[in-house]
């Protein structure tokens, strides 16, 4: 009886535990079909998780109406996408070099690579903008290529800056130690070449961790504000994160910003859903928490 | 062979990523470093996603574009919570449109930073002395920046409700004094209807505290800074009327007549009969008489002692110092003023017509109308805030006390606290010379 009765306090905790977590994004879809005055009139009572009442889809259709939402997710889909790509790539190298390869200054470079960590972005945002201000581009005009200066207000300078990440580079570390160091010395007998020994045993063994910076890379990629605030001046290279600001004026429209949000975190649920698996066993395999 | 292949692609995707990197995605100008390329000017403003006002500057630009075959005006909107910060990065990028929108208080610290150049629109139809004061922005004798449009604050109320408690509805003529207020409050209170009767919007953030409150610690003789000269703070924001003010402040939520911190939408928190008063703006006059129709009382502000007082200066249009083609900025801000271009702005957004002809073609400003009385208020009761370049840094230690305050810090010490570090802000930029 005891055993049953400690049995079902698990469940009810983990069960309290869930609607804790959940209850706000089911707040959140359920507002997103409701009009505003009905919103705020469902707050004080459970109706406000419940799809009752004038239940319509007028919110989503004035989603497009205030903003172009799919060249916003579309762009983000881009910016992230990209940015996970490079970044796993970057990333993984660099740990790659400083935790199998033997060199001098290896341990100095991963503190200084480590240190980077606590310099919060706002820090250095403006001074990154003059930086970037500073760098080379070539614009296409029909067919007529020409060199000029500055990243300012294009995809690439939502991108780069974000590609090379020390806390990815620190978790590809700590997992890459996990794989046996024998498998380079026997690659190495066989003829292998660092760059084969990283593409063709070290990385396919590190699933779990690529799935984590993945993640990791991703998510803050998608939350990108104030950076694409400060260097995107067109509406058309602008990400979803910006989109939010739009219903933030003299006439707030909460059901259109449910519905916007909505739309915006569809994507993330299912991207971590899909790597739930392989997340879970990296951060255990590591002992990193992000 | 394979590999070699292999490797051959490998080393082509990798050449073409790069070369993604530095060139094509792009948008915009060209690169153009001086908000003009060619003839056309871009223009920034801070109404992306707000369709109202939005569509009257699209009118303006298409009407300039349409009307003349020298210069082409080129819109880019931002959304207004960050859209200073987007301006002040292009300015460090040396990126800045031609024409911009700019909070009227921060015209002083934009004209100072190198941002604007002054303007001259004297060819315009509209002088710029038939504006209200507020909706000029001048900095050391030079016009910056105009608006078109100015808002003020107002307190809201049923006249059913105010009737019921015996609260007399005050006039211009005879504002709410003090005491009156005070026993109002607390008439209210005691009738146990209303958890909070006073709705002051406390939920907010960033200049709204300011422009909020400030007007009222000035009604009580007090200020942000000494305005003559704008060299110390000493002795005005910790002065002993501001003291008088905080402590009147933080006397609302410790009586219970006002949140600490108000809901998410508190128009709707007035509208749904939550709060009896409501401290609240011009642009939500009409939406309110829509509501509550001839119920609805429009309130001018108390009288603390020095004279009822409300925040002015609203959004305005300025010319960046570092435009290229200064003639054909100056252009688009002579041709924008015509009247019929303030009737616009002010239908579409519900604001205060800048000038009286134009208050007189829209419904409800014109004299004698239901909303006219918000446009004395601005004549009469406003206050610009303080023209220093100084002022994002007041206000935001302004705010800053103003919270600690509600949240129970001692009024005298928070405020001498702000003091001083307004003063330090002000010895560090050698009192903002030049």
């Amino acid at each position: 009886m005891t055993a049953f009765l400690k049995h079902l306090g698990g469940h009810a905790g983990r069960v309290v535990l869930a609607l804790v977590f959940a209850l706000p994004l089911v707040f959140m879809l359920v507002s997103s079909f409701k009009p505003d005055d009905q919103i705020f009139g469902d707050l004080g009572s459970l109706r406000a998780f419940l799809p009752v009442g004038a239940v319509s889809l007028d919110n989503y259709t004035g989603v497009f109406e205030r903003v172009p939402a799919a060249q916003f997710l579309l762009n983000s889909v881009i910016i992230s996408s990209v940015t996970v790509a490079l970044g796993v790539i970057v990333n993984s190298m660099a740990a790659f070099a400083l935790s199998r390869m033997r060199w001098p200054g290896r341990k100095v470079v991963l503190t200084a690579v480590i240190a980077t960590l606590i310099v919060p972005f706002e820090t250095f945002a403006l001074p990154l903008v003059w930086w970037v201000n500073q760098l080379p581009l070539l614009r296409v005009n029909g067919f007529h290529p020409e060199w000029t200066t500055g990243w300012m207000d294009t995809y690439q300078v939502q991108i780069v800056p974000f590609v090379a990440n020390a806390f990815s580079i620190f978790f590809f570390h700590q997992y890459f130690r996990s794989v046996p160091k024998e498998i380079d010395e026997a690659a190495i007998m066989d003829g292998a070449g660092w760059f084969t020994i990283y593409r063709r045993i070290v990385m396919p063994l590190s699933g779990p961790a690529v799935a984590t910076v993945a993640i990791l890379t991703f998510l803050p990629a998608w939350n990108s504000y104030l950076w694409p605030l400060m260097v995107v001046q067109s509406e058309e290279l602008r990400p979803v994160m910006v989109g939010i600001s739009y219903f933030f004026q003299l006439n707030v429209g909460w059901g259109q910003i449910m519905a916007y949000s909505s739309m915006i975190t569809v994507p993330i649920l299912a991207l971590f859903m899909a790597f739930q698996r392989s997340f879970v066993n990296s951060i255990a395999s590591t002992g990193v928490k992000g | 062979m394979v590999f070699r292949t292999r490797r051959l692609a490998c080393a082509s995707v990798t050449a073409l990523a790069a070369t993604a990197l530095v060139a094509g995605c792009a948008s915009g100008d060209g690169g153009s470093t001086s908000g003009a390329s060619g003839n056309t000017l871009t223009l920034w403003t801070h109404n992306a996603g707000n369709s109202a006002e939005l569509d009257v500057v699209k009118k303006i630009i298409k009407d300039f574009n349409g009307s003349q075959d020298t210069y082409e005006v080129k819109l880019q909107a931002f959304p207004q919570n960050d859209y200073n910060s987007s301006v002040v990065a292009a300015a460090s990028a040396r990126k800045l449109p031609c024409l911009l929108d700019v909070d009227g208080p921060n015209v002083a610290n934009w004209a100072w930073g190198g941002y604007l150049a002054p303007i001259d629109v004297s060819g315009g139809e509209v002088p710029l002395s038939d504006q209200l004061a507020s909706t000029v922005a001048r900095y050391q004798d030079k016009v910056y920046a105009y608006g078109f449009y100015d808002v003020a604050l107002t307190f809201f109320a049923r006249r059913s409700v105010l009737n019921e408690y015996g609260i007399r509805i005050p006039s211009m003529a005879e504002p709410w004094t003090k005491d009156e207020f005070d026993a109002a409050l607390a008439e209210l209170k005691k009738s146990g209807t209303f958890e909070y009767p006073l709705e002051m919007g406390t939920g907010g953030s960033g200049e709204w505290w300011s422009y909020a409150y400030s007007p009222q610690m000035q009604s009580f003789g007090g200020d942000l800074i000494d305005r003559d000269g704008y060299r110390t703070a000493s002795g005005t924001f910790d002065g002993k009327d501001s003291v008088a003010w905080a402590t009147w402040f933080r006397s609302l939520v410790s009586n219970g007549y006002m949140a600490k911190k108000s809901g998410a939408d508190p128009n709707k928190d007035f509208l749904a009969g939550k709060s009896a008063i409501q401290w609240d703006g011009s642009w939500n006059a009409a939406k309110n008489a829509d509501k509550l129709g001839d119920d609805l009382a429009i309130i001018p502000p108390v009288d603390f002692g020095d004279g009822p007082k409300i925040g002015g200066a609203s959004w305005q249009w300025a010319m960046s110092s570092s435009c290229s083609d200064k003639d054909g900025a100056q252009a688009w801000l002579t041709f924008a003023r015509q009247t019929k271009y303030f009737v616009d702005y002010a239908k579409a957004t519900g604001t205060l017509p800048a000038t009286q002809a134009a208050a007189r073609q829209v419904d409800g400003y014109q004299p004698g109308g239901k909303f006219n009385e918000l446009v004395e208020y601005a004549r009469t009761f406003a206050v610009v805030r303080p023209v220093t370049p100084a002022y994002p840094y007041i206000s935001t230690e302004f705010e800053k006390a103003a919270q600690d305050i509600l949240a129970g810090a001692d009024p005298e010490n928070a405020l001498g606290q702000g003091a001083k570090d307004i003063d330090n802000n002000l010895r560090t930029n050698n009192h903002y010379a030049g």
